[in-house]
């Protein structure tokens, strides 16, 4: 069988992500502060389409979140594999994964990602060697470990990055998780972004060691805390930790980031008070991120206005696409139950019959034959 | 309402047909009230209410068949059922699935197959014995008698033949003798008693009788001389049993099965401890056992019970000729008819009566020796009968 | 043609396919240093080294997942996990993730993945240590369940599952490590997805898979000589269910009685049953029967352990009533 998720072929750059090696350049600034607006734009016209019931099912956003997806996706090379949890769009986007297929997935169309089989929690490209989002909270902790084991196995020089929330470090597969990469030393930097709820309950509440990075000393392993409002301060942070990894000692890195809405575009999150919705706002690393910029007049208005500007029209592009992308074939239902195409394997849509219902007229020569 | 189940009549019983319903739909029933007449394999059975109520419906026809404990009749007892059953189609049998579907391919009645599955489920190999042909037209001759394969031509062209459905007692004897002729290793010994002072003994106790007191006839003799001759032999009087890797069981009774022929088909309805009644006694009771047989009014405890049967055709001229064993009795006597033969008496020919009867055995359990001895016993008492009356 | 034990076979198996394919390895608790909890890879970790056969912690989430991962990258790693029960730790990894990356991401990642567990009782292990959970895998869609019974099966099954893009969990069975049977030399792997008729007879058709296979063939000789004919059919894969060889031997029998080592309510044989009542319902002459656990959890002493696993004389009874259903002994 072809190693088909081994291919040597880069993915392209993401396109407006800086490389990670030098101190960021002023163009750099500006691109990821572009980025971030673009991933701010995508997700809520995201949560605008799923008012419109267009997007189904679950849908997290990674509103609040853009610093440090921007900051730790351009910390690492086109060779290295991400795995995330289920509020995974702007990882997707940052990866250099064309909004258009992003979009067409929340969508459910046959030109989306997956194809339409996976949904807002299940993007998934091989080319940009992003490795999945997971619905189940852990799940992906066990995968990138073994992907990581993989890379080790063949001698490679890549690196994983594993994403998860808060809240995933109260779970079993995060502790054999982190287990296992620091007996078997392997090449994968854990990040948590701690945006201070796993739903509506806090870390403090659920966590007996809220620090969570120093959770990692209970295997040894490096780690380190960093404020996920300031993607330079991410990405400077997940270099350190990408660097360990790929010398053989895995990292916990963790990301005090904000949510600026509920856990998901269903949710009002009535359990913030407007003190903390405000803190939030305040803390909003896009306008922060500006702000920043503007003062040391490394960013103008007009190009404030350029990034806007120019995220809407890629957004709106993205969703003419995603409206014009065909919905999947309902015969292609049974097209991916099995890699290896196996006899016996059940085709049949709900109500069919197992077996045909004898034909009366030929059934004389088979009666004789299992009567005789 | 009140499912009336097919009773259990007699200790074979597994299934019974009804002979006529005392009641119809809509007349009122009352406990002890007679409601239906069964056939049962071995006789015909009143049966009355248990229940006070009005019958609603008859589920089983007169002439159908069916299995103990299926419902024949609803009777309403003025109580509502709480959940309705629903209403059973009269001719829905247990079947198999590929019992049904065959009998669609073949056009078969399930209601004219008997089943032999759990419950009385009609299986595929119910289907392979062949059922009642098509019935000729009435009144035509039956010129063989015998059934015709199912749904295939009569063999014997341009001959009709008509096939009699068995009814439960003819089911029962046909299953039981090929049973027994089947399964039973026998042998058959013949012995002849000169009966010359059997039918004068016979003759003088008739003339003792006061009015009322039934006559003697040649057989009651014959059943109290069998009666004593097993007395001697236990081991005649006894079954076979396969418990244990097999067993001779002695019974400590003497119950004589006396074969009839009924308007029904064979019966055999016992006379219960015939060694210890008296001649007239042993009359009395084979004179109302044959009259109940006729009447086909045998009580299930009337059939029940036999250690021995005899079966005797003289009254139709056989000389002599051999029974089939009626399990799980051990022995049965096939007894002819007294004819006169000449024999030398002092060098001299006279005429003397002699009967001829004939000991079926099953030698798994008797041996011949043991037949001999029993036969010669027999013959003394036949030809010494004071000793019969003794 | 060689005779030799179901270990064994297994054994030979993973050695065979060690020295054929460098993205091979073995993972699991105790399989290297202490050569297997049942001894099915000792050798291995000497010949091949840490690297191809790598003990792992007690965290059979972890370890589960770590290979669905691995698989993911292009590997093919065989898990062993301890026994049937302790996979119940892996379920997430094993239902949510292995048996749903290749159709979730739209056919983007394979997960080349076999799991190695044994299943069975009878050792007077207690509840927790008897189980036979394999329905639970076999209820999967994108999941591959196989259950040989043979020597000759266990090793062109195991073959057929390395070498199968796709997650496969092949149930070995405790009861059977010790058995033995011919396995030709250049065996093939065998075709996941069909069973097989074992002994064919025409009287009825026992099915039964793993261990309860080889129990399926003993009680057939030993009711052949009371003369009834049975078939029998070894499932031996799970998921997918090969129905049709099922459904034409009960068209030939009439009559069916399915024997498992799992549990009777919404077991294998539920489903087995309802398949016939499917496809064969038309030529049925009798219920099917199963033959099945006790539905308690397994005690641990032995008295109890034997009143609750089903026999072979529990097989030959029910097989015998069956028989008796629907016709005299022939």
């Amino acid at each position: 069988m072809p190693r088909t998720t081994t291919s040597r072929t880069r993915p392209r750059s993401a396109p407006t992500a800086p490389a990670a090696d030098d101190a960021p350049s002023a163009a750099q600034e500006l691109a990821f502060y572009r980025q971030m607006v673009f991933i701010r734009r995508f997700e809520e016209r995201a949560a605008r389409a799923y008012t419109e019931a267009r997007i189904g099912g679950y849908c997290h956003l990674n509103l609040g979140e853009e610093a440090t997806v921007t900051g730790l996706m351009s910390a690492l090379r086109a060779e290295d594999y991400v795995f995330t949890n289920y509020r995974e769009h702007g990882y997707a986007l940052a990866r250099g994964i064309a909004p258009e297929r992003i979009m067409a997935e929340l969508y459910g169309r046959s030109d989306g990602v997956s194809k339409g089989w996976g949904g807002s929690m299940h993007l998934f490209d091989l080319e940009a060697r992003f490795m999945g989002g997971y619905g189940i909270v852990g799940g992906q902790l066990p995968l990138a470990t073994g992907a990581a084991l993989a890379i080790d196995y063949r001698g490679g020089d890549e690196a994983v990055v594993c994403l998860m929330g808060d809240g995933t470090t109260n779970i079993g597969a995060f502790h054999e998780s982190l287990n296992l990469a620091a007996i078997w030393k392997l090449p994968i930097v854990y990040v948590i972004v701690n945006n201070g709820l796993g739903m509506g309950t806090t870390v403090e509440e659920a966590s007996a060691e809220p620090e969570l990075h120093r959770r990692a000393a209970a295997y040894r392993m490096a780690s380190a805390r960093v404020d996920g409002n300031d993607p330079i301060a991410v990405r400077e942070a997940a270099a350190t930790a990408l660097a360990s990894a790929r010398a053989g000692a895995p990292f916990l890195l963790e990301a005090v980031s904000g949510r600026l809405k509920g856990h998901s575009v269903v949710d009002p999150a009535r359990y913030r008070s407007r003190e903390e919705v405000e803190a939030a706002r305040a803390a909003d690393p896009i306008a922060g991120y500006a702000a920043r910029l503007l003062e040391s007049a490394r960013l103008s208005e007009q190009q404030i206005a350029d990034a806007e500007r120019d995220a809407d029209r890629a957004v709106a592009a993205a969703v003419a696409f995603a409206e014009a992308s065909p919905h999947p074939d309902p015969e292609t239902l049974f097209d991916y139950t099995y890699a290896t195409p196996v006899p016996n394997d059940s085709r049949r849509r709900p109500g069919e019959a197992l077996f045909l219902a004898m034909p009366a007229a030929s059934t004389a020569a088979s009666v004789n034959g299992a009567t005789a | 309402m009140i499912d009336i189940l097919m009773p259990r009549l007699s200790d074979t019983m597994t299934e019974g047909a009804i002979a006529a319903w005392h009641k119809q739909p809509g007349d009122a029933v009352s406990p002890g009230e007679l409601l239906v007449e069964i056939e049962t394999d071995k006789a015909l059975m009143e049966q009355e209410a248990y229940e006070a109520g009005t019958l609603v419906e008859i589920l089983v026809q007169v002439g159908e068949n069916v299995p103990i404990g299926t419902p024949i009749a609803r009777l309403d007892d003025g109580r509502a059922t709480s959940a309705p059953a629903p209403e059973p189609a009269a001719d829905r049998r247990a079947a198999s699935p590929l019992v049904r579907r065959i009998a669609r391919e073949r056009g078969l009645d399930l209601a004219d197959i008997p089943g032999s599955g759990p419950g009385g489920r009609i299986v595929r190999a119910d289907l392979d014995t062949p059922p009642p042909g098509p019935v000729s037209p009435a009144g035509s001759p039956s010129p063989t008698g015998s059934p015709s394969p199912t749904g295939s031509p009569s063999p014997s062209k341009g001959t009709p033949s008509t096939a009699i459905p068995f009814d439960a007692i003819r089911r029962t004897i046909a299953a039981r003798l090929t049973g027994s002729a089947t399964t039973v290793p026998s042998f058959t010994a013949t012995a002849s008693a000169n009966v010359e002072e059997l039918f004068a003994l016979r003759v003088r106790v008739n003339e003792a009788a006061v009015d009322d007191e039934p006559r003697i006839s040649v057989n009651d003799l014959l059943v109290r001389a069998v009666a004593l001759a097993l007395r001697a032999h236990p081991g005649v009087n006894a079954s076979y049993s396969a418990e244990g890797g097999g067993a001779t069981v002695r019974h400590d009774g003497i119950h004589l099965g006396i074969a009839i022929a009924s308007p029904a088909g064979l019966v055999v309805p016992v006379v219960r401890d015939a060694d210890r009644l008296a001649v007239r006694a042993i009359a009395t009771s084979t004179r109302e056992l044959g009259r109940r047989a006729a009447e086909r009014a045998l009580a299930p405890d009337e059939l029940a019970d036999g250690t021995f049967t005899i079966s005797n055709l003289g009254m139709y001229g056989v000389e002599h000729f051999t029974a089939i064993i009626n399990p799980p009795q051990g022995a049965i006597l096939a007894v002819g008819a007294a004819r006169p033969e000449l024999a030398l008496v002092d060098g001299i020919p006279v005429e003397r009566r002699r009967l001829r009867y004939t000991l079926t055995s099953d030698h798994r359990i008797i041996d011949g020796a043991l037949a001999a001895e029993f036969l010669a016993t027999l013959t003394g008492l036949l030809e010494h009968p004071f000793r019969i009356v003794a | 043609m060689t005779v030799t034990s179901y270990r064994q076979a297994l054994h030979d198996a993973l050695r065979e396919e060690l020295l054929r394919d460098e993205d091979v390895l073995l993972m699991g608790e105790e399989i290297g240093r202490f050569e297997g909890s049942y001894k099915i890879t000792a050798g291995l970790l000497a010949e091949f080294g840490a690297k191809r056969v790598r003990d792992t912690p007690i965290a059979e989430e972890g370890f589960t997942g770590a290979a669905v991962g691995a698989a993911m990258l292009g590997l093919r790693p065989v898990v062993e996990i301890m026994t049937i029960n302790f996979s119940l730790l892996a379920l997430d990894q094993i239902v949510n993730h292995a048996a749903k990356i290749y159709g979730m991401f739209g056919g983007q990642a394979r997960v080349p993945l076999v799991i190695r567990t044994p299943g069975g009782g009878g050792q007077q292990l207690g509840a927790t240590h008897s189980q036979n959970v394999e329905l639970y895998y076999a209820f999967v869609p994108g999941l591959k369940v196989v259950a040989p019974a043979t020597p000759a099966d266990a090793k062109a099954l195991m073959l057929a599952a390395i070498r199968d893009d796709d997650p496969v969990l092949v149930l070995e069975n405790l009861a059977l490590y010790n058995t033995s049977g011919e396995v030709p030399d250049d065996l093939e792997p065998a075709e996941i997805g069909r069973a097989a008729v074992t002994r064919t007879g025409s009287d009825v058709t026992i099915v039964a898979y793993s261990r309860m296979a080889v129990v399926a063939l003993e009680v057939a000789e030993r009711l052949a000589a009371e003369g009834i004919d049975a078939e029998v059919v070894d499932l031996r894969s799970l998921r997918p269910l090969d129905r049709d060889t099922i459904i034409a031997s009960v068209r030939k029998t009439n009559c069916a009685v399915v024997l498992e080592d799992d549990w009777l309510t919404y077991g294998i044989g539920a489903e087995i049953a309802a398949t016939i009542g499917d496809g064969a319902f038309d030529w049925l002459d009798a219920p099917v029967r199963r033959v099945a656990m006790a539905e308690v959890p397994m005690p641990y002493a032995k008295s109890l352990e034997l009143a609750a696993l089903p026999s072979a004389d529990d097989a030959a009874a029910a097989i015998r009533e069956t028989v008796d259903a629907v016709a005299r002994r022939r």
